[in-house]
């Protein structure tokens, strides 16, 4: 199922400027905190089959590439009819007044060779205005069944270059997928690549699955299924798609499971006699710890990257509002105090944003706000919008939107943290509750 | 559409065991005790149809509320008479919430008003290990518009008898 891919990060070691074309600042630099209007034109010629084998491989890995970069709404691809120059030899020089002539800010070429099932990708960047190459030529490989993945690291690289932010290409959504009306719907756990690609079932549709989550190197996933006939969380092997169930007190209901960034600890919410808590298992010893003790209802915990603290929420203030407190337990401090309900926080990767779904006047929103409540900026309204999940780099915010009546249904979107770019993920039937895993090794 | 032109869960009328767990519902995609009928008549007062059709085997919620109004407190006692009446039987409440709210959330609101039922049964003399709750969030509508008229029948608490004493 999951070919397992070899990275290779070799420098060609042609005759490249290392460091010095990295740290250049010129045309191609795109600054995203400044609010980007118009996205930057790049060409991604056909890569270059190196051999018969790669044929088939070549032109789909540069179409994935331009897709990854033409979809975070920063790049605008220009379409191969334009193009003056062809690439025909990974080797030759660029005509750099061919792409000029285009407009082309940013050319990706590169090269493709298939022996036997292990795949081969180079590639070159180029700043066209600068007439020179950004960064070193850098080649993956990896079997011939991982090819997509090669090609997201591939316009990772370029992502980051010209950004100078992580990329999240090469990396994979543990969701919830959906078939049926309302009234009916069935619910299996799935998981697929981050653009929808290679969908994998890792549940059939028995019982009802809800928020997958994934474990900080991605390998494992915790997840509430009614298996038992009871909501309880458990927890998954993706490889082998093993689980089993973390929680099994008769007369509770556990759900709302998160990993520590440590991948040993596990934070849920606990319900017992229709009191909901919080409460941290350690996964190796079996050891639990209550971390609140309210007759209100606290769930949707979710950890600071350095561990020490875990936002959630909870409805002790009369109505669903964010609050932080220290990751033992502890004395918790409001957060949210805008208009409306606030409930499902996500601590951003970087630390510094908290990802939220608000309710105000009937409609529902995906923001993100300072870990202080400051800065609230809502990014999307709609009928339901729910469960934001961040990318990798903190900059993309993956979430459930859901339909209003008898023919509703959930799909899911994405967002830039900037509130440009919303989109739907491209998933075949409806899907929900989205997990982003990091970027894989 | 309503509940019962729904197709009868033929598990019930035909084993028990079959319906003790609330995980029956998950398979093949009714909705957890939203409209299968029960066994026997609704005329025979010692029948599970009789306390699903006859008494009502459910109560509703104001918007984000768990509290029982009186309408509701009143099924509740003919529910906790009828379970007294009949100690052959035990009972699963399972809460649910309509559509508008977070899944997490509404799992807990969920659980808040199948306790509250629990809570007012065993109040009226009915033994707490007869009852067992489970909540269903905003996952089990029984009507799918999305307008006050739907969302009002689907913030309830039913409450499914099973044959057999309970724990």
């Amino acid at each position: 199922m999951i070919a397992r891919l070899m990275t290779l990060l070799l420098a060609l070691g042609l005759a490249l400027p290392a460091l010095p074309a990295l740290a250049q600042t010129g045309p191609l630099r795109i600054v995203i905190e400044e609010g980007v209007i118009e996205p930057l034109p790049f060409a991604a010629p056909d890569f270059v089959a190196e051999n018969a084998e790669a044929q088939q491989y070549a032109r789909e890995i540069s179409r994935v590439i331009a897709s990854d970069l033409a979809g975070t709404g920063l790049f605008r691809e220009i379409p191969g009819d334009a193009f003056i120059s062809q690439i025909t030899s990974f080797d030759s020089p660029v005509q750099y007044a061919d792409w000029k002539a285009i407009n082309a800010q940013a050319l990706v070429t590169g090269a493709v060779s298939v022996s036997g099932n292990r795949l081969v990708v180079k590639f070159r960047l180029f700043d066209v205005f600068s007439e020179a190459p950004l960064g070193e030529g850098l080649q993956f490989g990896g079997t011939t069944g991982a090819w997509r993945r090669v090609a997201h690291k591939v316009a990772d690289q370029v992502y980051s270059r010209i950004t100078g932010e992580g990329g999240y290409f090469d990396s994979r959504v543990v969701y919830v997928a959906e078939t049926g009306p309302k009234d009916q719907r069935q619910k299996r756990l799935a998981i697929m690549d981050y653009d929808g690609a290679n969908v994998q079932y890792l549940t059939d549709a028995a019982s009802i699955v809800l928020a997958p989550r994934f474990s900080p190197t991605g390998d494992r996933v915790l997840y509430t299924s009614y298996e038992s006939g009871f909501p309880r969380i458990y927890l998954m092997d993706v490889a082998s798609a093993g689980r089993r169930a973390l929680e099994d007190q008769p007369g509770t209901m556990s759900f709302a499971p998160r990993f520590a960034p440590d991948g040993r600890t596990v934070v849920f919410s606990l319900t017992q006699g229709g009191n909901t808590d919080l409460y941290s298992l350690n996964l190796s010893t079996g050891a639990r710890r209550r971390l609140t003790s309210a007759p209100s209802i606290e769930t949707a915990p979710s950890f600071s990257p350095d561990g020490r603290l875990i936002v959630f929420e909870s409805d002790r203030s009369g109505t669903q509002q964010l609050y932080i407190m220290p990751a033992g337990g502890g004395e918790a401090r409001r957060i949210s105090f805008g208009q409306g309900r606030y409930g499902t926080p996500v601590w951003s990767p970087r630390g510094d944003l908290i990802a939220f779904t608000k309710q105000h006047k009937g409609r529902f929103h995906i923001g993100v706000m300072r870990t202080d409540g400051s800065e609230e900026r809502l990014l999307t309204a709609s009928f339901l919008d729910e469960g934001p999940a961040w990318s990798p780099n903190g900059r993309v915010i993956m979430f459930s939107r859901e339909t209003p009546g008898a023919a509703g249904s959930s799909a899911l979107y994405s967002v830039d943290i900037t509130g440009r770019n919303l989109k739907r993920v491209p998933v075949r039937g409806g899907a929900s509750d989205p997990a982003w895993s990091p970027l894989l090794p | 559409m309503t509940p019962f032109t729904k197709v009868l869960l033929a598990a019930c009328a035909l084993g028990v065991a079959a319906c003790t767990s609330p995980g029956q519902y998950d398979r093949g995609g009714l909705g957890g005790g939203a409209g299968e009928f029960a066994a026997g008549s609704p005329q025979d007062p010692r029948s599970m149809a009789y306390f699903q059709q006859t008494i009502g085997d459910r109560v509703h919620f104001a918007v984000d509320e768990s509290t029982l109004g009186d309408e509701a407190r009143a099924t509740l006692l003919a529910q906790a008479s009828w379970l007294m009446d009949n100690p052959e039987y035990s009972a699963i409440i399972e809460g649910h919430a309509d559509e508008q709210g977070t899944r997490e959330y509404n799992l807990a609101l969920g659980a808040r008003r199948a306790a509250a039922v629990q809570e007012f049964l065993v109040s009226r003399g009915v033994s707490p290990a007869r009852l067992r709750t489970v909540s269903y969030g905003k996952e089990r509508p029984i009507e799918i518009c999305s307008a006050e008229a739907c969302y009002a029948k689907n913030r309830r608490a039913v409450t499914v008898v099973t044959a057999g004493a309970g724990a």
